[in-house]
């Protein structure tokens, strides 16, 4: 990186679009700002991966370097564990049925109020709209006494249907928007070859709906996989945790023994870090343009 | 008719509806009936106690405590994430090489699990263990335990607040960047505006919008703020790190106090609402 930052030619072809050449002085100082920064967001991350690989006396005396020596059974021990599977396979199996369900629910919704006039449509898309105003939490209560009493509780479901429920509003507003903007000839046209609304649906509306339908789902998946609060409340038994509750257990179990610890948030972070490389692009623009319409 | 539209109204609409109405709406009324109750959540609630809830909420110092700290977590990000943010993303819109790298690792804090960067920074700031501990040794000082000093502990939090979200808000001002018509940039150029100038007079005016946009995500985000704070100190030491949610929980749900932690949640929903709107209608309304 330093390279790049002292041994740029300027050159016309590189300037910035106002037209105008960077100095090099301007060069430098914009990497050393990006580098220092980039450096307090990549360190902690990177000193708790190589934690992981330390004894806890080695991690005492050097948080920051290399290991001594690289203690693998920390990370095998964990890897070889049931609980690091059971964990992903929970936030897994509870992230892609919220998924499922938010996009089947919130697509057909959101489908009725773009295309089809109806008395009272009005109302219920700022029905709906209500709830992006308050988070989960401030009816966390009453809504696990509504899960307890609809036996609920301690399953997948009762962790799932809440999520579903508070991402409805925003999932809705992304497909509606989306939906009023697919060109209305389509659908005239379609109505003429004696097309109806279920089929239009199924044969014109979701093929043409890839790039939302990946954004509501991204923000889904993204926000179940991360979630605690729900699952902290709704679930009991932890075979049935999702990992940012086996995290704390974890924590909890092997409090003093840091090497572990690190080990296991190492474990339970890489496959965010894993796909968040690998398709960074339609992350980041889900989850940015996604916040930012609805 | 051929394509009437009941059927798929009645098809289409009630998974979504029903769900909604079960899960979001009935439960916030629910919130408001049983925080004028005293009630463990067994049985049906009983023993009304009319305002009595909300009496002892805003008597309790540690809910006090907490909406300072949500005031706090606000300023921080006013003062400092979204003037970051904006600095940064005026850098990388710059075209400068390696814009893509940087733009990827400032975004990566944003998509790990809250639980998870908590934990992470627990280890750093960990005064035996912890990179902070580390740095303190080198000058051959005796390391502080930040979280563990109730004076200190919430500013060590804004910190872990900062480091998570400031990508997220300069994504915003990437995008808004992208939005300003580059002629305008152009007829300053000609008019011998300098780089600060420009950016004074015409870039920040122009990112209103955007700014006002980060501000909203900074409030609504503040006062969910949960997640993170219970790895890192779970309110403690001394109630001195509740935010308004952690509250809720340590002193509604630990304890079953239906009554309680529902006049609790429905205190965050006026709050929210409330906010909501008077945003939306004084700041927002050009947007």
């Amino acid at each position: 990186m330093t390279e790049i930052a002292t041994a740029q030619p300027i050159d016309a072809s590189s300037a910035p679009s106002s037209g105008q050449r960077m100095r090099a002085g301007t060069k430098i100082y914009m990497y050393a700002s990006l580098i220092i920064v980039a450096a307090i967001v990549i360190v902690p991350l990177i000193s708790t991966a190589l934690g992981g690989f330390k004894t806890l006396g080695d991690l005492r005396g050097n948080p920051f370097g290399l290991p001594d020596e690289w203690q693998w059974a920390n990370y095998g021990d964990i890897i070889t564990s049931q609980r690091y599977w059971l964990q992903m396979g929970n936030s897994l199996i509870i992230a892609l049925l919220t998924v499922f369900l938010t996009l089947t629910f919130s697509g057909m919704a959101a489908f009725c109020f773009a295309h089809i006039r109806f008395f009272g449509a009005n109302y219920l898309v700022n029905y709906f709209l209500i709830g992006l105003m308050f988070p989960a939490a401030t009816a966390i209560l009453p809504l696990y006494i509504r899960i307890r009493d609809l036996g609920l509780v301690d399953t997948y479901w009762g962790v799932v249907l809440p999520q579903v429920a508070f991402g409805m509003g925003a999932s809705i507003m992304l497909f509606r928007n989306y939906f009023r903007n697919l060109p209305s000839e389509l659908f005239d046209a379609a109505f003429v070859d004696g097309c109806g609304y279920m089929r239009f649906f199924w044969h014109v509306t979701i093929p043409l709906s890839r790039p939302i339908i990946a954004t509501v789902g991204i923000i889904s998946f993204v926000g179940s996989w991360n979630s605690y609060i729900l699952p902290l409340i709704m679930l009991n038994s932890e075979s049935r945790y999702p990992w940012p509750l086996g995290i704390m257990i974890y924590k909890g179990e092997f409090s003093t023994e840091w090497q572990l610890v690190l080990a296991f948030i190492t474990l339970t972070i890489l496959p965010t870090i894993i796909v968040f490389f690998l398709a960074q692009k339609h992350i980041i623009a889900g989850l940015t343009a996604g916040a930012v319409k609805s | 008719m051929a394509h009437s539209k009941w059927p798929v109204l009645i098809l289409f609409l009630p998974p979504a509806l029903l769900l909604f109405t079960v899960l979001v709406i009935l439960p916030m009324g629910e919130a408001a009936w049983y925080s004028f109750y005293n009630w463990n959540g067994y049985g049906s609630p009983t023993q009304w106690i009319g305002w009595r809830n909300y009496q002892l909420i805003f008597r309790n110092g540690a809910f006090t405590q907490s909406i300072i700290n949500n005031g706090l977590i606000v300023l921080i990000s006013v003062l400092v994430q979204i003037p970051l943010a904006l600095w940064l993303a005026t850098m990388i819109s710059s075209r400068i090489k390696g814009a893509l790298f940087f733009r990827l690792i400032f975004f990566l804090p944003y998509v790990l699990a809250d639980v998870a960067a908590g934990m992470i920074w627990r280890f750093v700031y960990d005064g035996d263990f912890g990179l902070v501990a580390g740095i303190w040794h080198f000058f051959g000082a005796e390391p502080p335990f930040w979280l563990a000093d109730k004076d200190v502990a919430m500013y060590a939090i804004l910190g872990v607040i900062v480091w998570k979200y400031f990508g997220f808000h300069m994504m915003l001002f990437i995008a808004g960047l992208q939005a300003i018509d580059k002629s305008v940039l152009e007829a300053a150029d000609i008019d011998g505006a300098t780089g600060f100038q420009k950016f004074r007079l015409v870039t920040l005016p122009l990112l209103g919008s955007t700014v006002r946009l980060s501000v909203f995500f900074g409030v609504v985000g503040s006062l969910q703020l949960f997640d993170m704070i219970m790895p890192l100190t779970g309110g403690g030491p001394s109630n001195s790190t509740q935010t308004m949610v952690t509250f809720l929980y340590n002193f509604g749900v630990t304890r079953m106090q239906v009554g309680f932690g529902s006049a609790v949640g429905v205190v965050l929903f006026v709050i929210c609402v409330t906010l909501a709107f008077t945003y939306k209608r004084v700041f927002m309304r050009n947007d």
